[in-house]
C-alpha cells in the first residue's frame, strides 16, 4: 500500500488491518507522553488547495506524534496564486525529498493525478464530491469502539449526499465492513443515480430514526444555499434536522456523529450535539489515531516481508 | 539440568520445496516449567520480594511467560506482581529498512516511575529488541531499575545488553531458529538439498 486515494476497492481485510492498527495508536495517543519515534527522518507535506483547518491539524499532530517531520504547503500565499500549475507545486514538494503529500483539492480525481506524477505516497484529504478516506477509516474505528464491530449495524446518513465526499467514503467503509445504509435526504440532496451503490434510501427521516443504530449527519453546506437545493434551512431543519423530539425516538443504543464544522440549530439541535449519544469528540480524536496508522502504513519500511515474517525467522531477534 | 540425556539425534523431516527442516528438542514442558520457576525464586531474591516489582512481557513471546512467572510468583509470595506487555514496534532500529507492523496493543499498568520493571521475552538474540524495549520504556515513566528475564539466551549479541535471569544458556547457529513454547523449545534448521552435497555442484561457480 503506497497510496491512500479513497476507500471504493478496499477490501474488507485491508480496511481491518487499519483498523487493528489504530489500535496500537489510540493507546499511545492516551498515553502521558503522546510520541513514538517510528518515522523519525521521514518528512510529511500537507497541500490544501480548500481550507480545512481540521483535518490538517490532525494530519500534522498524527505526524508529529509519529516522530515525523511537517510543512505546510498554504496555497493562499503561495506560487500557485501566481499561477503555477498543480504539477510544478507538486514536483516542487517533491524536490524538497518529501515522503508523504496530504492533500485537499476541490477538483475530484487530484489526488489520484499526484500519485501518478510523484514518487512519494499520495494521501488523499478529500477531493471534490469523491472521496475523504481517512474521514471514512475514523469513523468506522469510532463506531467499532462503540460497539465493537460494523457488522450488522444500520446506519442512516442524512443530509447533502450529492455534495459530500464524506458520504461516498463512508458507504463504501460502512458496507464493506459489514453494516447497512440508508441514505436520508430530498431529492435534490442526492446524486442522480445511485446504481451500483449498496444502498437504501428514503426521504423520510422519521419513519427511519427508530429503526437504525447510528445517525449520521452530513454537514448543510450553507455556500450551496444559492443553489435552491431545499427551500429554505428552516424548511430543511424541520424535515431533516435532528431536533430534540426526533433525538428521543432513537433507539436506546444508537448514537450521532457528525464530521464537524457542525451546524448547531440546521442539521443538528444545540441540545443533541451535547449528548452523550453524540460521539463529535471521539471522532476528532480517533482521526489522529486513524492518521497515524495511515502514516505508519504507509511510510514505515519498505515494501516486501513483514515483520512477523522476519521476526519468526530471526528466532524473534 | 546436568546429567540430562545428549540431544537427539537431528531428525530431517520431508523435504518441502528443496528444503529440509531439522528440529531438535532441547526443552520438555517439565524443563521449561522448572526453568521458570527457578527465574521466579531469583527474582523474588534479588529484589528482597516483590515491592515495586512490575513484570511486562514483550510482545509475542514474552507476553505469556510474564504471566507464567507471575502465575508462579504468586505460589509463594504474599502479593503476585502486577503484568503488562509492551510491543516495541514502533521503537525498532530497523524500521526503515522493512514493514514492521505491531502484533498487540501495549498495556502497561500504570506509571512505571520508581518501579522495578523486569522485562520479559522468550528469546534473547541479537539484543534489538530489548534495546528498543528500554526506548519504549522511557514513555511510560522513569522506572528505579530495569531487569531482563529470558527463557532462552541464544547469543550472537549486536549490543551491549545482558540479561539478569536466564531459563537456559543455548548455543546456536546464527541461521537457526528457536521455537519457544511452554510445552518446550526446539532449534529448527532449514537447509537446502544442496547443502548436504560437494558445495561445488551448486551454481555458485559463476562467481
Amino acid at each position: 500500500m503506497k497510496h491512500l486515494l479513497g476507500i471504493a476497492g478496499m477490501s474488507r481485510e485491508s480496511l481491518d488491518e487499519l483498523l487493528v492498527l489504530t489500535d496500537s495508536f489510540a493507546e499511545i495517543n492516551a498515553r502521558a507522553i503522546p510520541k513514538v519515534p517510528a518515522l523519525r527522518g521521514k518528512t510529511v507535506a500537507t497541500l490544501f488547495f480548500e481550507d480545512s483547518t481540521r483535518t490538517r491539524l490532525s494530519f500534522e499532530t498524527a505526524a508529529k506524534r509519529l516522530s515525523a517531520d511537517t510543512l505546510s504547503f498554504s496555497v493562499s500565499s503561495s506560487s500557485v496564486k501566481k499561477g503555477e500549475s498543480l504539477r510544478d507545486t507538486a514536483l516542487t514538494l517533491e524536490a524538497m525529498r518529501i515522503d508523504a503529500v496530504v492533500v485537499r483539492h476541490g477538483s475530484s480525481g487530484a489526488p489520484w493525478q499526484l500519485a501518478r506524477w510523484l514518487d512519494c505516497s499520495v494521501l488523499n484529504a478529500g477531493d471534490g464530491w469523491h472521496e475523504h478516506p481517512t474521514q471514512a477509516l475514523l469513523d468506522a474505528f469510532t463506531l467499532r469502539q462503540r460497539f465493537g464491530s460494523l457488522d450488522g449495524l444500520r446506519v442512516a446518513i442524512v443530509g447533502d449526499i450529492k455534495h459530500s465526499r464524506v458520504a461516498r467514503s463512508n458507504v463504501w467503509a460502512f458496507t464493506a465492513l459489514g453494516a447497512e445504509v440508508v441514505l436520508v435526504a430530498p431529492r435534490t440532496l442526492l446524486p442522480p443515480s445511485l446504481e451500483g451503490w449498496p444502498v437504501q434510501m428514503s426521504e423520510d427521516l422519521d419513519a427511519v430514526l427508530p429503526t437504525v443504530d447510528v445517525v449520521y449527519l452530513l454537514r448543510m453546506q450553507l455556500e450551496r444555499q444559492n443553489e435552491a437545493l431545499v427551500p429554505t434551512l428552516r424548511e430543511y431543519t424541520a424535515r431533516f434536522g435532528l431536533t430534540v423530539d426526533r433525538a428521543a425516538r432513537l433507539a436506546d443504543r444508537a448514537v450521532v456523529l457528525h464530521p464537524g464544522p457542525m451546524n448547531r440549530g440546521v442539521e443538528i439541535a444545540p441540545e443533541v450535539a451535547d449528548l452523550e449519544r453524540c460521539l463529535v469528540l471521539d471522532q476528532v480524536a480517533n482521526g489522529v489515531s486513524v492518521r497515524m496508522a495511515v502514516l505508519f502504513k504507509l511510510l514505515a519500511g519498505a515494501d516486501g516481508s513483514t515483520a512477523s515474517e522476519e521476526l519468526d525467522r530471526a528466532g524473534n531477534g | 539440568m546436568a546429567g540430562a540425556p545428549e540431544h537427539p539425534p537431528r531428525n530431517p523431516t520431508p523435504p518441502d520445496r528443496g528444503l529440509f527442516s531439522a528440529r531438535t528438542r532441547v526443552m520438555e514442558a517439565g524443563d521449561v516449567a522448572r526453568a521458570l520457576r527457578r527465574m521466579a525464586h531469583e527474582i523474588a531474591e534479588r529484589n528482597h520480594g516483590l515491592e515495586g516489582v512490575v513484570l511486562v512481557g514483550l510482545v509475542t513471546g514474552g507476553v505469556l511467560l510474564a504471566e507464567q512467572l507471575a502465575l508462579v510468583l504468586s505460589e509463594f509470595e504474599p502479593s503476585p506482581p502486577p503484568v503488562g506487555r509492551l510491543d516495541v514496534s514502533f521503537y525498532r532500529d530497523d524500521i526503515s529498512l522493512r514493514r514492521v507492523l505491531p502484533h498487540a496493543v501495549t498495556e502497561i499498568p500504570g506509571d512505571l516511575t520508581d518501579r522495578v520493571v523486569v522485562l520479559v521475552d522468550d528469546v534473547l538474540f541479537t539484543g534489538r529488541t530489548v534495546r528498543a524495549a528500554l526506548d519504549a520504556l522511557n514513555d511510560h515513566g522513569r522506572p528505579r531499575a530495569v531487569q531482563l528475564a529470558v527463557l532462552v539466551d541464544r547469543g550472537h549479541r549486536e549490543l551491549p545488553i545482558r540479561p539478569d535471569y536466564v531459563g537456559k544458556n543455548l548455543p546456536t547457529r546464527r541461521d537457526e531458529d528457536v521455537k519457544v513454547g511452554l510445552d518446550g523449545v526446539e532449534i529448527l534448521r532449514q537447509f537446502s538439498a544442496n547443502d548436504a552435497a560437494d558445495p561445488g555442484s551448486s551454481e555458485s561457480g559463476a562467481s
